[in-house]
């Protein structure tokens, strides 16, 4: 048996898909150029034309047929030589589609090798939200503003190639930088790019994450049914009706809470979450009736207080709200709890409202993640802007 | 969307290429190849993704043909039936229950001697609602007349497709065949695939010729009128001929396509792995073979005498062939990914249909046991190939096994 590798790249579903599907592409044809084998492939049980579903793209390398073939064996790599997070609000947690709650994003990653991260963030930061594990790992930060397109418009920001730089360094066994410089001549015949890739390597360095260093949340285990104990006819058990609620501050009881399912809670689709200014809410139920997600509990003051554990950061709330400035959403990784707004407001409204009007000034544009593009050319104008930041390193 | 590298024009016609795509993606090149006149779409995974890269051939000007979104897979399949019968080359195809929405086009269009290529995804049947593989869908078709084959990498994919046009347009041929491409495993997964020649493929694949079937007004008929208990019987007598002869054409075209791309497939209807001095075997369709194939060369090195043969035409079913193959084995492992309820030892339908096989066509009568494995995209894992195998060995030795297992369930 020859060398195998396997890279996989965590990626959001839609605005990411094309982008995932470029560097696993990438990685596989450039190690051909050194005479290696290898396939690229989706997870086939996410569901990638899913607004923000975390979703994975893989690449499997081998120096010969048969060693290929071994990797093929299975469905998708248990062990990973690179993980790539292609958004860094990822950290928090990829759940897929497939019913197996909310993972860490180096699940498979072997212990002692690279997790690359596309952000703005710190390793401190990241680390906040990185869940910590048993095993040592590397922590690379590719620095630059999470790359964001839609399902059939590309915004070619040069971060395939960043990323593409990054493995080579991360992972000079699958491909030299000389074979991603090939390829991209060769294939998409762009010698910026090549400078871009090349940059990328040089100033790719990772750092030691010691083992338990990390978010200490501890992730949901699902157990799976034997044949016999599940229910017959294809029928799960529905949810409950909901109720009111006990104030969380002051133990008044009232307003509405429906029953959630524990076990698929969506919120790690979410890159935007809504913030809600109390205060000024005229309690008119649009964001309520309208959110498709039923994210909303109804407090015993009738106002709505956002549940974070249902809430998948679709923003219709914020564009069907009447009052200005009253619901704003901000970009996921201001935030490292799912906690209610609602008690941190009634907690102490002078403090909520300062943190309010702190937290909304930071909803950057250019650091909003877009869902779907609003107007032809607005991710043209966003390339020279993120270029910009991802060269200065 | 997939990207292409797109070389010169000129090249491609007289150069192989070498490209990255899925199962999907070959399927939908080699239509370009063989210039199908019509295809016609409807979506529903993994089948669509084939819809898609033909869709961007169109875009792009790399292929010129009539490319109908349908209303659903019905109209789909009936779309094309037209098309066929006018002398059009058709694609088109299907997953699960898309599939088996199509059902009535499927059963009325062997008998009108229609030439159609379709390929299919297989996808598990709801309910549940799965996208993964299981290969009930194509089956379905096993009794109707269509001709049905089994795929395992993207460059087969590509490959068998040209072959099928060859096949079902043969004028001693001229029925419906249906390419089943397991979903995930080889509709989504990108390897590296030669590319054949224009040039080359003009060599292999004449134009489609339906001569006096041509429904044209220069050649005035009537197709499918009404008929009655003087007629049917007769009807299908003609298409029974057909099975007849099919394991030849087949093995036919498999030779000139050897002759012409030069890609060597040995025995068109099985392939054979290590089983030259094995003492028991697996056998089964599709992707599977990967991890068969990576556990038999574990279990060789460990001195274990166990080979693999995958089925790749199950209609013609090549009995006869298949038997004499396997009657020189102690006992034989089925690997079905597919489930037929309430069939004989409850098994699958390839171990159904083997056993039948193997009780008229085999010298010797080795034990033929049913593994059902891998249904709804399960993963069939190293473990479970070996697991079966050490079972099939117990037959081998004379120790009595139960005919039908399930492996890989949660029990």
């Amino acid at each position: 048996m020859g060398q195998l590798f396997a890279v996989e790249v965590i990626y959001r579903g839609v605005f990411q898909k094309t982008l995932a599907k470029n560097i696993t592409r990438g990685i596989v044809l450039a190690a051909h150029n050194e005479g290696k084998l290898g396939i690229s492939f989706g997870r086939y049980s996410d569901a990638p034309e899913r607004n923000g579903i975390p979703a994975k793209s893989f690449a499997i390398v081998a120096n010969d047929e048969e060693t290929l073939e071994a990797g093929m064996a299975q469905y998708e790599p248990k062990q990973v030589d690179v993980t790539v997070v292609l958004d860094d609000t990822l950290c928090k947690g990829a759940e897929s589609w497939a019913w197996s709650g909310l993972q860490p994003v180096h699940r498979a990653l072997k212990p002692g090798h690279t997790l690359i991260v596309i952000s703005l963030d710190d390793a401190p930061a990241l680390l906040k939200n990185i869940h910590r594990r048993k095993e040592p790992y590397k922590l690379g930060i590719v620095r630059g503003v999470t790359s964001f397109s839609g399902m059939w418009v590309y915004k070619d920001d040069h971060t395939d190639v960043r990323i593409l730089g990054a493995i080579a360094k991360a992972l000079p066994a699958v491909m030299s930088l000389e074979s991603v410089e090939k390829f991209i001549n060769e294939k998409l015949k762009n010698s910026l790019k090549v400078t871009t890739a090349r940059n990328a390597f040089e100033r790719f360095t990772t750092i030691g994450v010691k083992a338990g260093e990390g978010n200490p949340e501890e992730v949901v285990k699902v157990g799976l049914p034997r044949w016999e104990d599940m229910r017959c006819g294809v029928s799960i058990k529905g949810q409950g009706q909901g109720g009111p609620f006990a104030d969380p501050v002051t133990g008044e009881v009232g307003g509405f809470r429906p029953v959630r399912n524990e076990l698929f809670t969506k919120y790690s689709a979410r890159t935007q979450r809504p913030v809600v200014n109390f205060a000024t809410c005229t309690k008119c139920t649009l964001c309520w009736l309208n959110c498709p997600d039923g994210a909303f509990d109804i407090t015993t003051a009738g106002t709505y207080d956002t549940n974070f554990e249902a809430c998948s950061g679709c923003g219709i709330c914020e564009e069907i709200c009447p009052v200005k400035n009253c619901i704003t959403m901000v970009n996921e990784d201001e935030f490292h709890d799912n906690n209610s707004q609602w008690a941190a407001f009634e907690k102490d409204k002078g403090a909520y409202l300062k943190w309010l009007e702190a937290t909304i000034k930071k909803a950057d544009p250019i650091k909003n993640r877009s869902h779907g593009f609003r107007y032809r050319g607005q991710y043209q104008e966003q390339v020279p802007e993120a270029m910009e930041i991802a060269n200065k390193g | 969307m997939a990207t292409l590298t797109i070389p010169v024009e000129e090249k491609k016609k007289t150069h192989e290429q070498e490209a990255l795509i899925t199962g999907a993606e070959a399927i939908a090149i080699a239509c370009k190849l063989a210039n199908v006149d019509v295809v016609t779409a409807y979506p529903i995974r993994p089948y669509d993704t084939v819809m898609q890269y033909i869709s961007q051939l169109v875009a792009d000007g790399e292929m010129d043909c009539e490319y109908i979104v349908a209303e659903g897979e019905h109209s789909q399949f009936e779309i094309v039936k037209h098309a066929s019968a006018c002398g059009a080359r058709v694609f088109c195809g299907s997953s699960g229950v898309g599939w088996m929405y199509a059902m009535e086009c499927l059963t009325v269009t062997p008998a009108l001697r229609i030439p159609m290529v379709a390929m299919v995804g297989n996808r598990a049947l709801d309910d549940p609602g799965a996208f993964g593989v299981e290969h009930n869908d194509a089956l379905s078709v096993r009794d109707l007349g269509w001709m049905l084959t089994w795929v395992d990498s993207a460059q087969e994919a590509l490959d068998t497709a040209l072959i099928a046009y060859r096949v079902a347009e043969d004028r001693r041929m001229f029925v419906p065949l249906a390419i089943s491409c397991d979903g995930a495993f080889l509709t989504h997964s990108q390897a590296l695939v030669k590319i054949p020649a224009l040039e080359q493929v003009k060599k292999f694949l004449p134009p489609y010729n339906r001569g006096d079937l041509l429904l044209h007004p220069d050649n005035v008929i009537s197709v499918a009128p009404q008929a009655n208990e003087d007629w049917v019987m007769e009807v299908r007598r003609q298409n029974y001929a057909v099975t007849e002869i099919a394991c030849d054409v087949i093995r036919e075209v498999y030779t000139d396509f050897e002759k012409t791309f030069g890609r060597k497939y040995g025995n068109p209807f099985f392939e054979e792995y290590m089983t030259k001095d094995a003492d028991v075997v697996l056998l089964g369709m599709g992707t599977m073979s990967t991890p068969v194939k990576v556990a038999v060369r574990k279990m060789r090195e460990e001195g274990k005498k166990v080979g693999f043969v995958r089925l790749r035409w199950f209609r013609p079913f090549a009995g006869p062939e298949i038997a004499k193959c396997l009657e020189r084995f102690k006992a034989i492992g089925v690997i079905d990914r597919d489930f037929s309820f309430g069939s004989p030892d409850l098994s699958g339908v390839v171990a159904t249909e083997l056993r039948s096989a193997m009780y008229t066509s085999a010298a010797t009568r080795p034990p033929v046991l049913d593994f059902i494995c891998g249904l709804g995209g399960r993963e069939v894992t190293v473990p479970d190939v070996e697991k079966m195998t050490e079972i099939t060995f117990e037959a081998a030795k004379g120790k009595a096994q139960p005919l039908t297992q399930w492996i890989g369930l949660r029990e």
